[in-house]
């Protein structure tokens, strides 16, 4: 389907949707939807970056099929998200990756992994490589800091870099004219990132599976995030462990970058299987079938990520560490090259189109 | 199919209700909805609030509705036509449906969405009527009621103040039932163009169907022949203005054109014939749904100029629009001379308010009729138009049942085992008018007393 078909088919059912308004109590899409009447181009990008996919909207909805008007806002507003993801890649050249990303993501995993594993067995003594590690500077004996530095920072840095030229252009796209950005603005986007409200389907829960309320997919999401997050700051600490405290890795089982690690991985894979098991149980109607290969590629790369790190750490004291540590820092590569060419950007946008709403918000409640 | 102590016929508000009423109380119970299982119902799936008395604030509404004003707002809006010992039923049990609905699994929207039109009279369904049915539905199941899509029942025979049998009727199965006791909430015959026109003629040809297409009204033809009471008006509808583009059936709530104060009503003559501005109570959508059914082919166009244009609510379809009043007229087959005359006169007759006066006080002076209210002259282009038509909501008619909801015989008496709720029965507590969230509750309050009847009466 072409860019401008996904755009008029989710403006045709939006003004559907203004015309009668009873889904407002769901999530915030309806109420902008409102304030944007002529539902242009940048609206309706913004509108479909909004939409969690609850589908409370179209199990509820009286013009779902078999009405012949054929309202589905989930699925149009999914195409239109998805070709937005495509529209704002940068550069414009890489965007086959998000579209093709069912092989892309794999044969890249694949790659890096290869790579690493390629590299310590070629750099590493097999002596080395497949003897038990034990005691400070562990890793470091199969790849050096500065080698896992360069691995991890290039990829990554080049991956800021395009996902901040892609936001900084869908912003440019999206945001209200006129409308000043505040801190209160910014803590009430944070705020709806963190619970995220939106999945609350105004109370209720969310049409998950089927027509019934639930509210495991908030549950498992919200999984994936801290699991994300703590993970984050599982590397954080260890980073200034390594620089300020002259710490060297492998730490203790009770130390923070181990706990913090540990916790986080189990977050994520917990949150994968199930994000990716709603997916297989889920009711298709409400989604759209060409954006499915994105969302589960990137579900097995957070797995992939979570699943060898903690491997490494059950296994870090025995002669499978070298080939694991490989296995793990190429996960990790190929997580960081993918960034801004997975589903990984939906977190921007989903958060800039939170965030406007807020600023639209603070802008109404003080006239 | 198993044979049922209770059969309640239809699937919309009051049906549910009864069948899950009966079945709390232990009636084994068939719900037999004629619609398939995506288009089940009724007009439920097009509703979105529910009147209902509290004599405190809740966080459902924004002010106390105490049970007097519920009764005196009934009887000014049906004209005291209300049955009253039905009306003083409904008003005082309107109190319990929310908590049974919330209770059932359905979920309401609080007033602290801060999304809601501020409504003090009725407490709105969270995602409206489908997703209320939803939640209906699921509990019902889960209590083990039978549920059948797409099979039709007709044929009651009532013999001796009973009833004795139906028939049953899908794609595949023909057998009757003899149930215990049975419901009926399977609603008027607005949906069925046969009956429309043996009551209303030619007239009906004009009529959009807004609701379910399922709205045969074969069991209440049925029921009326075997001798059940009538009551209302077979001559007497809902009628709404809806888009004349809008589909024959089921357009529901998104098709209403409502903004006629801001432009002029003209019939396919290219004449205005009533004045635009003067209603403003929430009975104005009724007041020009009859006007078109008495039009000259039940249609008439709304004309607006690009300001009322903007100042015009979301619509389904887009206005018909020209750059001049003459080609608009053209695109909507009206005469141009007509129409630009009929807009020249009414912009020559418009004056501006006093200074300081209210905006909306644009009045027309010497012209016939005249517009009293929001009469600024039409004068931006480019044109536009909303074609109109009447769109029937249902009919004041149905059968007469007492207070126990059994359907009363026209030469006195009662079916004993034979109960109805809903719009089947509402035209015993409204035989004329409408109040916002009336039919909801009525089927949420008669379905609850329907099915416990039905259930013990097939108990006992």
């Amino acid at each position: 389907m072409p860019v401008d078909e996904s755009l008029a088919e989710s403006r045709r059912v939006l003004e559907i949707c203004n015309a009668c308004g009873y889904c407002n109590g769901f999530c915030d899409v309806f109420e902008s939807a409102e304030r944007r009447p002529t539902l242009n181009e940048a609206d309706l990008v913004h509108l479909a970056n909004l939409c969690h996919a609850c589908r409370n909207c179209f199990h509820g909805c009286q013009y779902a099929p078999p009405h012949p008007f054929l309202v589905n806002v989930p699925r149009s507003l999914a195409r239109t998200r998805y070709r937005s993801y495509l529209a704002h890649a940068w550069p414009a050249a890489l965007s086959g990756l998000l579209a093709r990303q069912a092989l892309a993501a794999p044969l890249i995993a694949l790659g890096a992994i290869a790579l690493l594993v390629g590299l310590v067995l070629v750099l590493v003594p097999p002596e080395v490589l497949f003897a038990s590690q034990a005691g400070a500077g562990a890793f470091y004996r199969i790849l050096s800091w500065e080698a896992m530095v360069l691995l991890g920072g290039l990829p990554l840095g080049w991956s800021v870099l395009a996902i901040g030229l892609s936001l900084r252009q869908y912003w440019r796209l999206t945001r209200t004219e006129g409308a000043p950005l505040s801190t209160r603005a910014i803590g009430a986007a944070l705020r709806d990132i963190l619970v995220l409200r939106n999945l609350r389907g105004g109370g209720p829960g969310c049409n998950d599976l089927d027509d019934r309320f639930s509210h495991a997919r908030r549950r498992l999401h919200h999984a994936m995030l801290h699991g994300f997050l703590l993970s984050f700051a599982a590397t954080v600490t260890a980073t200034l462990y390594h620089h300020l405290l002259g710490w060297e890795a492998p730490y203790p089982l009770l130390s923070a970058p181990v706990l913090l690690g540990t916790l986080g991985g189990i977050l994520m894979s917990l949150g994968a299987v199930g994000l990716a098991w709603m997916k297989w149980r889920a009711d298709p109607e409400p989604s759209a079938p060409e954006t499915r290969g994105l969302d589960l590629a990137f579900l097995g790369l957070l797995f992939l990520v979570a699943v060898t790190g903690l491997a490494l750490l059950v296994w870090r004291e025995t002669a499978a560490m070298g080939l694991l540590l490989a296995i793990h820092l190429g996960s990790v590569l190929a997580f960081f090259l993918l960034l801004p060419y997975s589903k990984f950007v939906h977190a921007g946008y989903r958060a800039i189109a939170l965030l406007i709403e807020a600023i639209e918000h603070a802008a109404v409640s003080r006239q | 199919m198993t044979e049922p102590d209770v059969l309640v016929i239809g699937g919309g508000t009051a049906a549910l209700c009864a069948a899950i009423s009966a079945r709390r109380l232990g009636a084994s119970v068939l719900l037999a909805e004629q619609a398939p299982k995506g288009l089940r119902g009724g007009n439920t799936r097009h509703s979105r609030n529910l009147r209902i008395r509290h004599e405190s604030l809740t966080p459902l509404s924004s002010g106390p509705y105490p049970e007097e004003e519920f009764w005196s707002d009934l009887w000014h809006a049906t004209g005291g036509t209300s049955d009253p010992t039905l009306a003083r039923i409904l008003v005082q049990r309107s109190a319990e449906a929310t908590d049974w609905l919330a209770n059932a699994g359905v979920p309401l929207q609080p007033t602290s969405s801060g999304v809601l039109p501020p409504s003090r009279k009725t407490a709105f369904l969270l995602g409206g009527g489908t997703t209320m049915l939803n939640a209906l539905y699921a509990t019902a199941k889960r209590l083990g009621v039978e549920i059948r899509y797409g099979g039709e029942v007709r044929d009651p025979r009532i013999a001796n103040g009973r009833l004795e049998r139906l028939l049953y009727q899908d794609a595949g199965t023909a057998r009757t039932l003899a149930p215990r006791a049975a419901v009926a909430c399977c609603g008027g015959g607005q949906a069925n163009r046969d009956w429309l026109r043996a009551h209303w003629g030619e007239t009906a040809d004009g009529f959009i169907n807004r609701g379910t297409p399922f709205a045969s009204g074969e069991i209440l033809e049925a029921l009326l022949r075997q001798g059940a009471r009538a009551v209302g008006d077979p001559k007497r509808a809902y009628l709404v203005a809806v888009d004349a583009r809008s589909p024959a059936d089921d357009g529901g709530i998104v098709t209403r054109i409502r903004c006629m104060p801001e432009g002029i009503v003209v019939d396919a003559n290219g004449r205005r014939f009533r004045d635009e501005g003067g209603d403003t109570a929430s009975t104005r959508y009724a007041i020009w749904g009859q006007r078109l059914a008495d039009c000259p082919g039940q249609i008439a166009y709304l004309i607006l100029d690009a300001r009322g244009r903007r100042a015009a609510p979301p619509s389904l379809y887009p206005p018909i629009a020209a750059e001049t009043i003459e080609r608009l007229a053209a695109r909507l087959g009206i005469d141009p001379g007509s129409l630009a005359a009929t807009l020249a006169g009414y912009n020559a007759a418009t004056r501006a308010p006093d200074a300081g006066a209210d905006e909306a006080d644009w009045r027309t002076f010497d012209l016939d009729p005249p517009k009293s209210r929001q009469a600024r002259p039409l004068i931006e282009p480019p044109f536009a138009a909303y074609p109109m038509r009447p769109g029937i909501t249902f009919t004041y008619h149905g059968v007469a049942v007492d207070a126990q909801t059994r359907v009363r015989l026209r030469d006195g008496g009662v079916i004993e085992n034979l109960f109805a709720a809903g719009m089947i029965m509402a035209p015993n507590l409204m035989g004329r008018g409408y109040l916002s969230g009336l039919a909801l509750t009525i089927g949420v309050v008669f379905g609850r007393i329907a099915g416990e009847e039905a259930a013990r009466h097939a108990g006992g």
